[in-house]
């Protein structure tokens, strides 16, 4: 790891495709920064993304990197981690995917404590499939496939994670790079599974969630009197559908990643040219 | 009658059957004589017959038979389960004192022993030992060494402390001595005994055993019969050498996280049944198009559907070779063993590595749960090579870069095989995907670079094909016009068949095939034979189905799919029956 990293050694020589004026553009910037700002580099890095919009990610930027299966990311990034706990690894995912597709993995991950950072780019909109609902859409938001709105409840992703034992849950605006930035970088340092929710606006289909909107209705935890170590706090905020949080909302500090827990700290890439030396002792056992 | 003995234990499920038949099994293993199990059991964890049947003689058994000499019967059910293969002169052990089996009704030329299992037990020290008694009984009319049995019982026991581990001995003992004193009969069931060590083992350990031989490091799994006890032996075993062993939130996530560690360079695998690998089906593709390379194993059950979880099948054979959308370059082996299991299971690790590409290992229900034994240097350590394919260091990544210094992980090489730089690797990083993509893995729908990439890894089985022996074995006598072809489990029945056959004087050539995908080409035995007969547990022959799109000729079809294994005398029965009918019925 060279100390002379830049964020734009994150980046890769392809320009993305994301729509002009996307959210997506300032949520990958804060990525790469908060990176390089924590001592990382390209090569310990692995970024893992699904389908869609955010999935495109690990494109448009310079690391080890899989572009996976709609849903599937955090498995997969589970897997990379624990194999090789030298890397950074860092998940993206969409609200499509990452609430409703993967939602099973996604409070699994939650529970499972691994360290890693998992970003969601939440624009409350299927944007690459050209705007149906999410499941992070209003109850009356109008799209092609729910002309009356979805009429239910949308998800919510901070209640989901603060319920599945989540030891890391924050949430940020895109548009915000010094905060954005600020709160990916305390999910990377977080010791266990660092949960950012990002409200990443989708310029083209939608026009409720815009960066108008978030703009007048975010409430900055940092100018509130807000204890992130207070699970209590952390729930009344996280449970208020009213406003739009942005900083952490709860952090676990006696968090102890699954790594940790299970003693695992080797690199599994690291194998013997044959069978352990004492491996005939697995064949005794069956005696 | 031959040193052949078939024992059973059957009851209810909850009676201890499994572990009781294990620990007869185990001690006749340690007599040095050789064991092939099989089980009868219900998907269900308490009540509903169950039964574990013992095949066990001086000479290597390799199946199991349509015949039962002795038969632990723990309820009456037991013995109208098993009627068809009790013969005169079999053996009855039951406790004729319990009330629910005094009118128990010994079928005519059979003996009945009634032991009192439960009180010979209480006195012994406690009524869950009734089937420790059972055993000593079955000692005494085998004339079988106790002592073997006591070493398998301290085997069992032996962490739970001397009191229990005695009691249990006095248990036998109480039933030994009932039978020697109560019953003034010659059997003729006597056993011998050999100082052949042989260990015993089913088909999932020696998948598990392989694993950690070849260097697996992340197993992810979730739960199902009858491939859970592959996580199970990993489990609590694999964290000796640094691994780890993740029980998933369903087997979509089993497969992703498998894929996630190998792509962090681990030898990485995962295991399920049916249903699983349907869930599984998404990520194939992912897996093949990001050349990462894994281990699958479909330890098969009876389907559709939830089939029937706890009975034989080989009908995902088709699942395994076609599943998934668009096509997918893959490698399929077929253990035919239980000893096989660890030795594909090294291969397919090697053939993941070496090739950067899915691998299925197709095992089934009944080699999976079956003990066997085998002579210990089957399972041969010191021959386990590892091979991990095209791994660039840091100094060799700059050969792969391009002309900005990029590495290429998907660089179309000659042998279809690209270099693989792990994540770590001072400027290897790379993204890989499941578009379609360039060389850099990076997307594209440019027609030519589309082709170029199906054509790259299309070539890896190319020369896979021709770099690798994907040889079948052969049995019988080799200038016989008769030829049976099967594959996977059924190769021990077979072989068992070919004595029935002899002795009814029919000649037969039998192929045995381990390779699913890339196989042997088999076309000019089919097209040298007059008959050609394919076996395989399922109801359509899909083995067969392959084999006559090879060989451009139909074959006979002898299938099993009632959910139980081939029994080798029914075998030759059935071969003889198809060799003689006229038409091809395919």
């Amino acid at each position: 790891m060279s100390s002379d990293i830049r964020f734009t050694d994150f980046k890769s020589d392809k320009q993305p495709t994301w729509c002009p004026g996307c959210g997506d553009f300032g949520t990958m910037n804060g990525m790469m920064k908060a990176l390089a700002n924590t001592g990382n580099d390209p090569d310990n890095t692995f970024v893992v993304a699904g389908i869609g919009c955010s999935g495109k990610i690990g494109t448009y930027m310079h690391s080890y990197a899989l572009h996976g299966v709609h849903g599937r990311a955090l498995p997969v990034g589970t897997g990379v981690k624990l194999a090789n706990p030298d890397l950074e690894v860092m998940v993206a995912g969409g609200d499509g995917d990452g609430y409703s597709i993967g939602a099973g993995h996604f409070i699994h991950a939650v529970r499972r404590n691994v360290d890693m950072t998992y970003v969601v780019m939440d624009n409350r909109i299927y944007g690459l499939t050209k705007g149906q609902a999410s499941p992070t859409s209003r109850e009356d938001f109008e799209t092609s496939t729910t002309p009356e709105g979805p009429k239910q409840p949308p998800v919510n992703p901070l209640a989901l994670a603060l319920s599945a034992g989540g030891s890391f849950i924050a949430q940020s605006f895109s548009t915000d790079a010094q905060r954005h930035t600020e709160i990916v970088q305390k999910a990377i340092e977080h010791d266990g599974f660092g949960f950012v929710n990002v409200f990443s606006p989708c310029v083209t289909f939608n026009d409720v969630d815009t960066y108008d909107y978030f703009r007048d209705s975010i409430v900055d935890l940092a100018e509130e009197d807000h204890d992130p170590t207070d699970r209590d706090a952390a729930k009344t905020k996280i449970l208020d559908a009213d406003k739009e949080y942005q900083g952490v909302l709860y952090q676990n500090e006696e968090s102890v990643p699954y790594s940790e827990l299970h003693g695992l700290d080797s690199n599994m890439a690291d194998i013997p040219d044959g069978a352990p030396e004492d491996a005939m002792d697995l064949v005794r056992e069956f005696y | 009658m031959p040193d052949d003995l078939n024992w059973a234990i059957g009851g209810e499920a909850g009676d201890g059957i499994d572990s009781t038949g294990k620990i007869f099994a185990q001690a006749l293993s340690r007599a040095g004589r050789h064991v092939f199990t099989s089980k009868d059991f219900a998907s269900r964890i308490r009540g509903g017959y169950t039964a574990y049947k013992i095949r066990s003689s001086t000479d290597k058994v390799e199946s199991v038979v349509d015949r039962l000499d002795i038969l632990v019967a723990l309820t009456e059910r037991t013995i109208e389960e098993n009627l068809d293969e009790l013969h005169e002169g079999s053996v009855i052990i039951y406790d004729g004192e319990r009330t629910e089996m005094q009118d128990v009704d010994v079928p005519e030329g059979m003996i009945g022993l009634s032991v009192p299992l439960q009180r010979l037990a209480e006195e012994a020290g406690g009524a869950i030992m009734q089937n420790i008694v059972a055993l000593g009984a079955a000692c005494e009319v085998t004339n079988f060494p106790i002592e073997n049995l006591d070493s398998a019982l301290e085997k069992k026991f032996g962490t739970k402390g001397e009191s229990i581990v005695d009691n249990n001995k006095e248990a036998a003992r109480k039933g030994q001595e009932f039978v020697a004193e109560e019953f003034d009969h010659e059997f003729d069931y006597d056993i011998d005994t050999t100082d052949n060590d042989y260990v015993l083992l089913n088909g999932d350990e020696a998948i598990g055993m392989g694993a950690i031989a070849a260097g697996c490091r992340f197993y992810a799994g979730y739960p199902i019969t009858p491939a859970t006890d592959v996580m199970e032996y990993l489990t609590g075993r694999i964290e000796q050498y640094g691994g780890e062993v993740v029980q998933a939130e369903d087997e979509l996530s089993a497969i992703n996280m498998a894929l996630g560690a190998a792509r962090a360079g681990a030898r990485s695998m995962t295991a399920t049944s049916g249903p699983g690998i349907d869930l599984m089906t998404e990520t194939f593709g992912l897996v093949a198009t990001s050349e990462t390379p894994l281990v699958i194993a479909d330890v098969m059950r009876s389907g559709p559907s939830t089939g029937m979880p706890t009975k034989q099948e080989q009908g995902d054979l088709n699942m395994t070779l076609y599943g998934g959308h668009g096509e997918i370059p893959r490698f399929v082996l077929a253990p035919t063993n239980v000893a096989e299991c660890f030795q594909k299971t090294v291969e397919a690790f090697n053939l993941a590595e070496k090739y950067q590409t899915p691998v299925f290992l197709l095992a089934d229900l009944s080699m999976a749960v079956t003990e066997q034994t085998f002579e210990p240097e089957v399972f041969d350590m010191d021959a386990v090579e590892i091979d991990r394919g095209k791994v660039v260091d840091e100094d060799e990544v700059e050969a792969w870069t391009d002309e900005k210094g990029r590495f290429q992980p998907h660089f179309p090489t000659a042998d279809g095989i690209s270099p693989r730089a792990l994540p770590g690797t001072t400027d290897g990083a790379h993204m890989s995907t499941g578009l379609e993509h360039n060389s850099l893995g990076r997307r594209t729908e440019d027609t030519d670079v589309r082709i170029e990439q199906v054509d790259k890894r299309n070539r890896k089985v190319q020369t896979a094909q021709e770099e690798e022996d994907w040889s079948p074995r052969e049995f019988g006598d080799e200038e016989s016009d008769n030829l049976v072809i099967s594959w996977g489990s059924n190769e021990g029945a077979m072989r068992e068949a070919l004595d029935f056959l002899e002795e009814d004087d029919v000649s037969v050539r039998f192929i045995s095939v381990p390779y699913i995908f890339p196989r042997p080409d088999l076309s000019d035995d089919i097209e040298a034979a007059d008959e050609v007969v394919v076996v395989e547990c399922n109801a359509n022959g899909q083995f067969a189905d392959i084999l006559e799109h090879d060989a451009l000729t139909r074959v006979k079809r002898v299938n099993k799919y009632n959910g139980v294994r081939f029994k080798a005398d029914e075998l030759a029965e059935e071969i003889k029956e198809s060799l003689q009918a006229e038409e091809v019925t395919a």
